[in-house]
């Protein structure tokens, strides 16, 4: 089955998505993060969607859920790379991802995860 | 899968014809499959780009897509998209009907509504594609079939 691969530094998971993802696997995703966040003790989740050129309402929900469940079990989320034309759509669909953290790059989300690495 | 083109939706409805006048080609598709829905973004994508839409009005356009075609699968159990390249004069556009031969939509001004779902969603499906689209129109009845057209015109 088809799988976003997820890798661990240090405490933190770090996701970068770069497939146009199917419903299934983006809960799958969100499944195999919620797991990985409790079996690896990570404190921080960071995902990138730079190369994603659609968030639509489905996503949007992953993302918002992953970043909630992240947070009851004691790990902070931030998304990244967001293109602006993902932002401009989701907005005017009526998604604002309440309660997500968001950085322009990785780099950004890295610093506002308590890391700075670069 | 994706490469059967069994158009077998039963649903009479205007809106297949609606546009018909400045139709130019048409790709009808088959929505059962989570994994039908990323192949018609693909070709909605491919479309758009082709026509020449902005990289914005291309998201927005997909992500229309996205939403109506999910609704087909989820509410409509299953159905057809069918995709229309329009020229009307010197204008170009995009036009995407979705039709299934589900339950039909009982109360439509509720299901415009943001934050309306009887399926656990979000609630934002139809309401939302309708601000991303230049045209939007439904063709819905009960125990029939539920018909939705989208338009993106190039600006």
């Amino acid at each position: 089955m088809d799988r976003i691969p997820i890798l661990r530094m240090g405490d933190l998971l770090l996701v970068t998505i770069q497939v146009d993802m199917h419903d299934r696997l983006a809960m799958t995703l969100q499944d195999d993060l919620t797991e990985r966040i409790v079996s690896d003790g990570a404190k921080g989740v960071l995902i990138d969607i730079s190369a994603l050129d659609l968030v639509d309402s489905f996503i949007g929900r992953m993302i918002s859920n992953t970043a909630a469940m992240a947070r009851v079990l004691d790990a902070q989320t931030v998304v990244v790379g967001m293109q602006p034309a993902v932002a401009i759509t989701l907005v005017e669909l009526g998604l604002t991802l309440h309660g997500v953290k968001t950085a322009l790059n990785v780099e950004k989300g890295m610093a506002l995860l308590g890391k700075n690495y670069f | 899968m994706s490469a059967a083109h069994n158009t077998a939706v039963s649903f009479e409805t205007g809106l297949l014809d609606k546009h018909r006048p400045w139709r130019t080609a048409r790709l009808s598709l088959p929505l059962r499959t989570d994994e039908d829905v990323v192949y018609l973004r693909k070709h909605v994508r491919e479309h758009a780009v082709a026509i020449g839409l902005s990289l914005v009005d291309q998201t927005k356009l997909v992500t229309a897509a996205s939403e109506l075609a999910r609704n087909t699968i989820k509410y409509g159990r299953g159905g057809d998209v069918h995709l229309d390249d329009l020229l009307d004069g010197l204008k170009k556009g995009i036009g995407l009907i979705f039709v299934d031969n589900g339950p039909g939509i009982p109360d439509l001004d509720l299901a415009l509504r943001d934050g309306y779902t009887t399926g656990g969603g979000l609630g934002l499906g139809l309401s939302g594609s309708k601000r991303l689209c230049d045209e939007f129109e439904i063709d819905t009845r009960p125990g029939e079939g539920t018909a939705v057209c989208v338009v993106k015109w190039k600006r």
